[in-house]
C-alpha cells in the first residue's frame, strides 16, 4: 500500500477570528485524522526519528499503539520518557527535532509526530476529567531533594525522582508553578489549564510545591542543605531580559517581552480591570526580535487590540530563529514583518510615552561566527516609524540572584551555570539543567536535562549514605 | 502561640495615620531572613496585582511581619479592608538588597510621609554604631506616625509638617540644609515621596555628601525577570528590584523615575472606579 506523501493537516481557528481571541489556535486532530496520520508511519526498524527527540521517546511504538486503537498503551509509552506530553505535543520545534529525521522526508512530508503526541495526551486529559485519576503512592526511601524553579527542567526532574521514592520539594519564585510555560508562552499556543493539569499530576504523585520562594534571597542553597536536602537541582531558567542600550529604552510604553507576556499571561491583564494588573493599550506596536518570544509578543499585542504590529528583525526571514509554524501563523494574522531593519532610538512625547522610533535598514554581509550572514547597516537608510508601544525581545540571560548569593557556584561569562556531563555543578550534590545551563533553548531540551540530572542525583544519593 | 496562625494570616490591622494602614501578618518564612531595607511582593487576592511593600518591622520570635502602606489606589485600598483572621493570597520575600549597616559616624535620616515606616528599621539597626539625627515630616499632624518609635532609635529627632500643625512648619529640607551647614554629616538616608528625595538630593549633591534613597518604582515580578522597575542611576539602566531598591541618591535620574511611576495613571483610575463601583454593589 502506497504511503500518503503529505501530512494530515490539523484544523485551526480562522486567522481573522483568532486574532481577536486568546483561544488556542491549533485545534488538534479528531480520532479519524489521528488514525489517518498514524497509518503513515512506516514503523522503521532503525527508528531514525528517535535520535531527534531529546528525551528519546519510542516514537514508532506510541504511533503503532494509536494505529491499533490502544490509546492507553500509547500514553503509557509517552509517559515513560516524557512527563509533559500535553505541552511538548504543542510547543516542541518538531520540524527541527524528531520530524527532521523521519524516513518519510525522502518521499514527502514527515509523520506529524508532535500532533499525534498531542492527540494522545489530550485524550488522556479528557478521560481524567470524567473519571478521577488514581492517586499513585510510590515507596518512600526517606531522602529529600530540593528543586529550584518549576519550569520544564524542574518539573521533569521532580517527576522522575518522586517515582524513585525521593521526597521532592519544588521551590518557585512566582506564585504559580510552570516557569515559562505559565508566564511566557501565551494562552493561544498553550492553554494555562493544560499546564495546571500537568502540575496537578505531579502533586498527586506526591511532589510538594513551595511557591513565592526566591531561593538566594531569603532561603539560600546552604540553608536548603542545612534543612536536610541531600541533593539540589537548579532549574531557574534564563529569565533576565536584555535591552539593547539604545536611547529612549526607559520611556513609558517600552516593555521587555518578559514584562509584556508576564502581565498578559501570568497576571491576566487581558482581563483588566477584572484582574488588577494593567497593560498599556496601543495602536501601533513595534516588536524587536525574530524568535519565538518576539512572535508570541507580536501576536499577543494583536489580540490586545493593536491596529498594526510591526516585527522588526535585523536579519532576513531565513535567519529567523522562530518555529516555521509560528512565523506562518503570524503572517496569516497580519503581523507586518520589517526584515533587515534595526532600531536606533526611541523618541517620546512630553509625558514620556514613546511615540516614534528611528530605524535603519540593513544588508547581509559575510557570515559571522554562528554561520549566519552578518547584518551591516545601509548608510543613509534611516527612517522614522510612528508607534506608541515597543516590546523588546532580543534575548534573556540567566537570572543572577542565585549566583550573587552562592559564590561557590561556578558560572560562565553570561551567568550560565557550569556543569559536568552528569549535570553536577561545582558544588557537590548540587545539579543544574535547562536554560540556566544552556541559555535560552527549548522546552524539551530543558526536560531532557532535568531527567538526566534526576538520574545523576539518583546515582549520587545511592552512593552516599 | 504563633503555631496556631495560618501562613499569611492577618493578625492586626489598623489605621496609623490619615489613609496610612499598618498590617501585621503571620509570615515566618519571610521574617526568618528579613533585613532592614528589604521588601516583599504582596498579592492581596486571587485576581490581584503584585505590589511591592517595604518590610516596616518584623519579629523573628513569633514570625510576624509588619507592613505600613498608604491607600493610594485599588490594591492598597482593598488591602486596607482586610480583617483580622483573613489570609493574604501571596507574600513573597524578602526581596532586594538589605541596607548597608556599618559605622559611618554621623548619619542623618530623612523620612517623609509613609516613608517613616521603611526608615524605622534601618535607623534602629544603624543606631548601635552611629550618631543618628532624624528628620520626620508629613503634610500635617494627622499624617505622622511612629514618632515615639523613631525617637527611641534616634539621638536627635526633628519633626516638620507642611502646615505647621506639629513641629516645625515647612518641608524636611529646611532643617536638613541647616544641619548640613552646621555639622559634619557622613551619610544621609532619605525615604519618602519622590519629590522629597529629589529635593534632598539637590542639597546633598551641592554639599557633596553621600545620599542613599530607596526608590519606589513600579514592579511586576520583584526579582529581576521583567524589567518593569528600570531606572537610570549614573547614566546606567538598573533594575530597582534586585540591584536596589536603595541607590546612590546623588546619581538617580528622578525625572525618569517619576515619568515611569505615572505610566499607568489612566489604567489606575479605571481600576479604582471599577473597584469602587463594584464594591458599592451598583
Ligand atoms: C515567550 C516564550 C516562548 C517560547 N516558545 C517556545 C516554544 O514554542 N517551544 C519550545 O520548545 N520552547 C519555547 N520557549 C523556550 C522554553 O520555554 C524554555 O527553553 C524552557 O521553558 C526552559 O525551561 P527551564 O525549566 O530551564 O526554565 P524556565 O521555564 O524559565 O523556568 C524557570 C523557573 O525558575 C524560577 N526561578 C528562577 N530563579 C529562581 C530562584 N532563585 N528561586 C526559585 N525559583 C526561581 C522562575 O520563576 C521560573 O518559573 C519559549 C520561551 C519563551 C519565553
Ligand atoms: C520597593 C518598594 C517598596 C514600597 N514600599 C511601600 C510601603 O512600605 N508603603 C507604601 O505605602 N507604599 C510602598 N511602595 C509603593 C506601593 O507599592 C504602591 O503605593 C502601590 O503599589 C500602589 O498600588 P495601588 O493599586 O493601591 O495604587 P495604584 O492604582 O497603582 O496607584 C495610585 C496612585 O499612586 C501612584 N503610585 C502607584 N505606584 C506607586 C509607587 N510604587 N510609588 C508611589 N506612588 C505610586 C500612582 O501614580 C497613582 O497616582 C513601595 C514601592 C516599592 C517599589
Ligand atoms: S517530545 Fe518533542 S521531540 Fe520528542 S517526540 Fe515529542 S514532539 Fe518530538
Ligand atoms: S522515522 Fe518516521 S516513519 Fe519511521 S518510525 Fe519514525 S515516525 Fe515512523
Ligand atoms: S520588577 Fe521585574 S525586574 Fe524588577
Amino acid at each position: 500500500m502506497a504511503v500518503k506523501k503529505t501530512a494530515t493537516p490539523m484544523p485551526e481557528q480562522d486567522p481573522n477570528v483568532r486574532k481577536n481571541n486568546f483561544d488556542e489556535v491549533a485545534l488538534g486532530y479528531t480520532p479519524e485524522q489521528a488514525q489517518e496520520e498514524a497509518v503513515r508511519c512506516l514503523n522503521c526498524k532503525t527508528k531514525p526519528c528517535v535520535q531527534g527527540c531529546p528525551v528519546c521517546i519510542d516514537i514508532p511504538a506510541f504511533i503503532m499503539a494509536i494505529k491499533k486503537g490502544d490509546l492507553q498503551g500509547s500514553i503509557d509509552i509517552l509517559h515513560e520518557k516524557n512527563c509533559l506530553p500535553l505541552v511538548t505535543g504543542r510547543v516542541c520545534p518538531q520540524e527541527e527535532q524528531c520530524q527532521k529525521f523521519c524516513s518519510l522526508n525522502k518521499i514527502g512530508e514527515s509523520v506529524s509526530i508532535g500532533r499525534l503526541e498531542r492527540f494522545v495526551a489530550d485524550w488522556e486529559m479528557k478521560k481524567n476529567k470524567t473519571s478521577e485519576p488514581k492517586t499513585v503512592h510510590y515507596q518512600r526511601i526517606g531522602k529529600k531533594v530540593a528543586i529550584i524553579g518549576s519550569g520544564p527542567a524542574g518539573l521533569s526532574c521532580a517527576g522522575d525522582l518522586i517515582k524513585w521514592g525521593y521526597d521532592v520539594t519544588v521551590f518557585e519564585a512566582f506564585h504559580k508553578s510552570g516557569g515559562v510555560l505559565i508566564y511566557g508562552i501565551p494562552e493561544f499556543r498553550l492553554p494555562k489549564d493544560i499546564v495546571e493539569v500537568e502540575i496537578q499530576n505531579l502533586k498527586r504523585m506526591g511532589v510538594v510545591f513551595d511557591n513565592n520562594r526566591l531561593i538566594g534571597s531569603g532561603l539560600k542553597i546552604n540553608d536548603l542543605m542545612d534543612r536536610g536536602f541531600q541533593a539540589i537541582f537548579i532549574g531557574s531558567g534564563a529569565g533576565l531580559p536584555q535591552f539593547m542600550g539604545i536611547p529612549g529604552e526607559n520611556l513609558s510604553g517600552v516593555y521587555s517581552a518578559n514584562e509584556y507576556l508576564t502581565r498578559s499571561n501570568l497576571m491576566k491583564s487581558f482581563l483588566f480591570p477584572k484582574y488588577d494588573t494593567p497593560i498599556l493599550s496601543a495602536k501601533n506596536v513595534a516588536v524587536i526580535g525574530g524568535g519565538n518570544v518576539a512572535l508570541d509578543s507580536a501576536r499577543t499585542a494583536l489580540r490586545m487590540g493593536a491596529d498594526h504590529v510591526y516585527l522588526i528583525y535585523r536579519r532576513s526571514r531565513e535567519e529567523m530563529p522562530a518555529r516555521q509554524e509560528e512565523i506562518h501563523h503570524a503572517e496569516q494574522e497580519g503581523i507586518d514583518f520589517q526584515l533587515l531593519t534595526n532600531p536606533l532610538a526611541y523618541l517620546g512625547n512630553e509625558q514620556g510615552y514613546v511615540h516614534q522610533m528611528e530605524c535603519m535598514r540593513m544588508d547581509l554581509g559575510e557570515p559571522d561566527a554562528s554561520g549566519r550572514r552578518r547584518p551591516v547597516p545601509r548608510e543613509g537608510s534611516n527612517f522614522i516609524l510612528p508607534i506608541d508601544q515597543v516590546i523588546v525581545s532580543v534575548g534573556t540571560t540567566p537570572n543572577p540572584i542565585l549566583k550573587l548569593t552562592t559564590p561557590d557556584l561556578k558560572t560562565h561569562h553570561k551567568g550560565e551555570i557550569e556543569v559536568d556531563n552528569k549535570q553536577m555543578t561545582s558544588i557537590p550534590g548540587v545539579f543544574a539543567g535547562g536554560d540556566i545551563v544552556t541559555g535560552a533553548a527549548t522546552v524539551i531540551t530543558a526536560m531532557g536535562a532535568g531527567r538526566l540530572a534526576a538520574d545523576s542525583i539518583h546515582q549520587y544519593l545511592q552512593s552516599c549514605k | 502561640m504563633s503555631k496556631s496562625f495560618k501562613q499569611n494570616e492577618v493578625i492586626q490591622v489598623h489605621e496609623l495615620a490619615k489613609s496610612i494602614t499598618m498590617m501585621e501578618v503571620y509570615a515566618p518564612n519571610v521574617v526568618e531572613f528579613a533585613k532592614p531595607g528589604q521588601f516583599v511582593i504582596v498579592i492581596n487576592e486571587a485576581k490581584g496585582e503584585r505590589i511591592p511593600l517595604t518590610i516596616a518591622d518584623f519579629s523573628k520570635e513569633n514570625g510576624i511581619l509588619t507592613l505600613v502602606f498608604q491607600q493610594v489606589g485599588k490594591s492598597t485600598m482593598a488591602l486596607a479592608k482586610r480583617k483580622v483572621g483573613d489570609v493574604i493570597e501571596h507574600i513573597n520575600g524578602p526581596l532586594g538588597h538589605a541596607s548597608l549597616i556599618q559605622p559611618f559616624g554621623n548619619v542623618l535620616m530623612v523620612a517623609g510621609g509613609v516613608g517613616i515606616a521603611p526608615v524605622f528599621p534601618i535607623t534602629r539597626a544603624l543606631k548601635e554604631q552611629n550618631h543618628i539625627i532624624s528628620i520626620v515630616g508629613a503634610k500635617s499632624k494627622d499624617g505622622l506616625f511612629w514618632v515615639d518609635k523613631m525617637k527611641k532609635v534616634s539621638d536627635e529627632l526633628i519633626i516638620t509638617t507642611d502646615d505647621g500643625s506639629l513641629g516645625r512648619a515647612g518641608f524636611v529640607t529646611e532643617p536638613l540644609k541647616e544641619i548640613l551647614s552646621n555639622q559634619k554629616i557622613d551619610r544621609v538616608i532619605a525615604i519618602g515621596p519622590l519629590i522629597m528625595m529629589k529635593n534632598v538630593s539637590k542639597i546633598t549633591k551641592e554639599k557633596n555628601i553621600p545620599l542613599i534613597v530607596s526608590l519606589n518604582s513600579l514592579m511586576v515580578c520583584g526579582m529581576g525577570m521583567c524589567g518593569a522597575c528600570r531606572c537610570t542611576v549614573n547614566e546606567k539602566s538598573k533594575f530597582t528590584c534586585f540591584e536596589g531598591p536603595e541607590f546612590d541618591g546623588n546619581e538617580v535620574n528622578f525625572n525618569e523615575v517619576n515619568q515611569r511611576l505615572q505610566m499607568y495613571r489612566k489604567e489606575e483610575k479605571i481600576a479604582l472606579d471599577y473597584y469602587l463601583g463594584g464594591s458599592n454593589g451598583r
